[in-house]
């Protein structure tokens, strides 16, 4: 019991209560001496409310505490491991530098998430099986699809921050991340976002999406504030994450390693690191200015003037501002979130393929090339927007170029694959699945980007099957991938391949089903984030189809969770390297001891040069040895 | 110098730069917005107000640049008055924005003109009142000699944070005060 109470988690659990309750009594205080009348305003109340409560968790959770120690110029030397006399699993639930631990809490965090935000979806799949309305209000409906949009996409940003947290710096051969307490913040301030969101959907829900445009996100129910506060601080997460994974990546490789010589994920991490630095800034100004707007009448994006205002001769606000705003971000945000998935994918496929990965520089640059074009084409989200005409035409062309770099990764990729000696454990299973889905995704997507399409397609199912194609074969496979090729690593042991291929056979076909449904049913005219539809659309057997294949989906993932959470704890014990892989992390035992390399990497050779006899990539050399 | 330190060192400040360029990217996004909203128009505002709080804030970043020159000259009482001075003339400046400029005849409620105006010194003011905090602590611990005239990356990065938050009111100040033409 003393224990229980000693994990950060708890303590910043109870932080986030008691600064939420502090600061609803903050606002009602304050109400009270300014006389205003009546004295509970649960908006202000709300809002203030669940931003001390975030703070009083990264308080309580003591993500601060060495930063406040420095305030008052107390030196904070690095702990390793567990605190004192405590037990090793409490490392897990409390705050740690290591960059193995937070990658971990990452994953495993995200992967709760990811369960929170399947469950919503299976709930209103089942909804939609048939026209009219059986089990919930369509206020209900509303709040359940923007909560599964908005809570899978901070899900994925999890899983991205876990992918990358624990693999660069030993990719690198670094002993840890630049800033390991930074680290541990951008982790944590993820815990009270999600329950913000959680809690988001039950006081009143919101019925925007998860786009928040305006003005109906300025008139939504309660949830509404929450939901934007949870978004700005998950943004936080993102832009520290960033900034920390650059430093690591320009700062802490050995010398021998040069730019074109790191593991080609690390260049993925890169570009997802630049978008996540620079873009996430203008999703955050957004929300805050829909906060504000809410709270203070501060009319951004609102068209009509009060009385004051046209005294003034002041112009009005402009909901397409706001669209400006947010897409500035959350379209780069899609490329936050598939280039390491995409970047998972060259990583393996060299390794099952036994051959050198097929034009390393061009992947490379075509991961920055992506991030790069990723700023340039965010209005493609608003052909009918109402913007004016002239951006049309320029982002068209911009969005359609996106095709060259991705293009790039795929014959890369087939080019790896021809001729290669493959084998088909789960990992290159989850790899191949990835491929043909994420070509899916390609394949929809430019038929939405070009205007005179577009305008047909926009707002309905084909949209919803174009960016679930992408995310399941950008990130959902690879990251199931990613899970089962580390998972040795990570825990020491070996899954269990039988589950882990009826996990894959499982996911694979019933995704096609159901994106391809999606598809099928946005061709006939089934429009987005409806919770109704006409009988007459003819899309009903489609939506049974769709539902079913959600099911099958959940399922496959539940048989995934299962296999890693048995294997870890009961499985026989892995090799260091059952891949034989050329990667630095391959070459340390398993699980990867606290220090992670006894020695400094030297980078001797190419990193992927599979199947070329006598080529090394790294070799451990004592410390002074070489340059 | 130390090794390890040194390390530190060049992580810290490449660290700072990328975060001086995220928020450039947040400052962007607020001038972009006034710009989309305020068009080629501009409130009436007090204009001696304007020029004397912005003649205050570049004043901050010169007794800044003395405080940080004076450590490393290991003139330990110049380093901490100047501190104190660049408190004072950023509180000036605060005063300045909240006191003229929001007490004004402009409201937060009124149209673009009042969001755009209050969003942006407001967001403004919040990166004054961090750099006031931040130089505070630095002032408290340079009080009890916790840095060097070799080591000081703490006073490097305040100094470089405030001239930092100095700049974009560069920005700040055409774009609210002279661009556009004056509305009455």
């Amino acid at each position: 019991m003393r224990t229980f109470f000693k994990l950060g988690f708890v303590r910043g659990l109870l932080g986030q209560v008691l600064g939420t309750l502090f600061g609803m009594g903050l606002v009602t205080g304050t109400r009270a001496a300014l006389g205003y009348d009546p004295l509970w305003a649960a908006e202000p109340a709300w809002v203030i409310g669940g931003l001390l409560g975030t703070l009083g968790f990264m308080i309580g959770v003591g993500a601060l505490t060495d930063w406040a120690k420095w305030a008052i110029g107390v030196e904070t030397p690095m702990h390793h491991g567990a605190p004192a006399g405590q037990p090793e699993w409490t490392r897990y639930f409390a705050v740690d530098l290591s960059h193995k631990v937070i990658g971990v809490q990452y994953t495993v965090w995200g992967i709760m998430v990811l369960l929170v935000g399947g469950f919503l979806a299976t709930l209103f799949r089942v909804e939609l099986l048939q026209p009219g309305m059986q089990y919930f209000t369509t206020d209900r409906y509303n709040t359940l699809i923007s909560a599964h949009g908005i809570i899978m996409i901070s899900a994925i940003l999890l899983g991205v921050g876990g992918m990358i947290n624990y693999l660069v710096p030993l990719m690198i051969g670094a002993s840890d991340m630049a800033f390991p307490r930074l680290n541990a913040f951008g982790f944590w301030i993820n815990v009270p976002a999600s329950l913000l969101l959680i809690t988001a959907m039950f006081v009143g829900g919101w019925d925007t999406g998860w786009t928040a445009y305006p003005p109906n996100s300025l008139r939504t129910a309660l949830g509404g504030p929450l939901f934007f506060l949870g978004f700005y601080t998950i943004g936080i997460s993102s832009i520290v994450g960033g900034l920390n994974l650059l430093v690591t990546v320009f700062t802490m490789r050995p010398p021998s390693m040069n730019l074109f010589r790191m593991p080609i994920f690390v260049w993925a991490a890169v570009g997802t690191s630049v978008l996540q630095l620079l873009a996430t800034q203008l999703v955050g100004l957004a929300m805050l200015m829909l906060i504000v707007e809410r709270s203070l009448h501060m009319g951004f994006f609102t068209p009509v003037l009060n009385e004051a205002a046209i005294a003034l001769n002041s112009p009005p606000g402009d909901p397409v501002l706001f669209q400006h705003l947010f897409w500035f971000y959350s379209h780069p945000a899609v490329y936050v979130f598939v280039l390491p998935g995409l970047g998972i994918i060259s990583e393996l496929l060299p390794v099952f393929a036994r051959k050198p990965l097929f034009g390393y520089k061009w992947i490379a640059l075509s991961s920055i090339g992506i991030a790069f074009l990723g700023f340039l084409v965010w209005a493609h989200h608003m052909f009918t927007s109402g913007m004016s005409n002239y951006l049309r035409l320029p982002f068209m062309y911009a969005t359609l170029i996106i095709a060259v770099p991705t293009g790039v990764k795929f014959f890369s990729w087939l080019g790896t694959l021809w001729g290669g000696k493959l084998t088909y454990p789960t990992p290159m299973l989850f790899v191949l699945g990835a491929i043909s889905v994420f070509l899916l995704g390609g394949l929809t997507g430019p038929p939405a980007a070009t205007i005179t399409t577009d305008l047909y397609l926009h707002d309905s199912y084909w949209v919803v099957g174009h960016f679930h194609q992408t995310f399941f074969g950008g990130f959902m496979f690879p990251f199931f991938a990613a899970m089962y090729y580390w998972f040795p690593k990570v825990t020491g042991r070996k899954y269990n391949e039988a589950l882990g291929k009826l996990h894959f056979w499982l996911m694979l076909p019933s995704f096609w089903v159901m994106s391809l449904g999606q598809i099928w049913a946005g061709l006939l005219g089934m429009r987005r984030r409806i919770a109704d539809y006409d009988p007459a659309l003819g899309v009903q057997n489609i939506q049974v189809w769709i539902t079913i294949a959600a099911f099958v989906i959940a399922l496959s993932i539940l048989i995934g969770l299962y296999n890693f959470i048995v294997s870890a704890r009961s499985a026989e014990v892995a090799e260091s390297n059952p891949w034989r892989s050329r990667s630095p992390e391959w070459q340390i035992p398993s699980p990867i001891p606290e220090h992670s390399f006894a020695m400094p990497l030297a980078v001797v050779g190419e990193p992927y040069d599979y199947g070329l006899p006598g080529s090394v990539y790294v070799r451990m050399a004592p410390a002074g040895a070489g340059d | 110098m130390h090794g390890e330190y040194r390390v530190a060192l060049r992580n810290n400040r490449l660290g700072l730069w990328l975060f001086f360029l995220s928020e450039s990217f947040l400052f962007m996004g607020i001038l972009v917005s006034r710009f989309y909203l305020w068009g080629n128009t501009r409130p009436e505002l007090n204009q001696l107000n304007g020029l004397l709080v912005t003649t205050v804030l570049l004043l901050s970043s010169f007794t800044m640049n003395r405080a940080e020159t004076a450590l490393v000259q290991n003139d330990r009482k110049t380093f901490l008055n100047c501190l104190l001075l660049t408190v004072a003339l950023g509180t000036l400046f605060l005063a300045g924005v909240v006191v003229f400029e929001w007490g004004g005849h402009i409201r937060p409620s009124d149209g673009a003109y009042g969001a755009v105006l209050f969003g942006m010194t407001g967001m403004h003011a919040l990166h004054v009142v961090s750099g006031i905090v931040f130089i505070l602590i630095v002032w408290n611990n340079g009080r009890r000699g916790l840095y060097s005239s070799e080591q000081h990356w703490g006073v490097e990065a305040c100094a470089i944070w405030w001239h930092y938050v100095d700049l974009v009111w560069v920005f700040f100040y055409p774009a609210l005060y002279l661009m556009g033409q004056a509305v009455h």
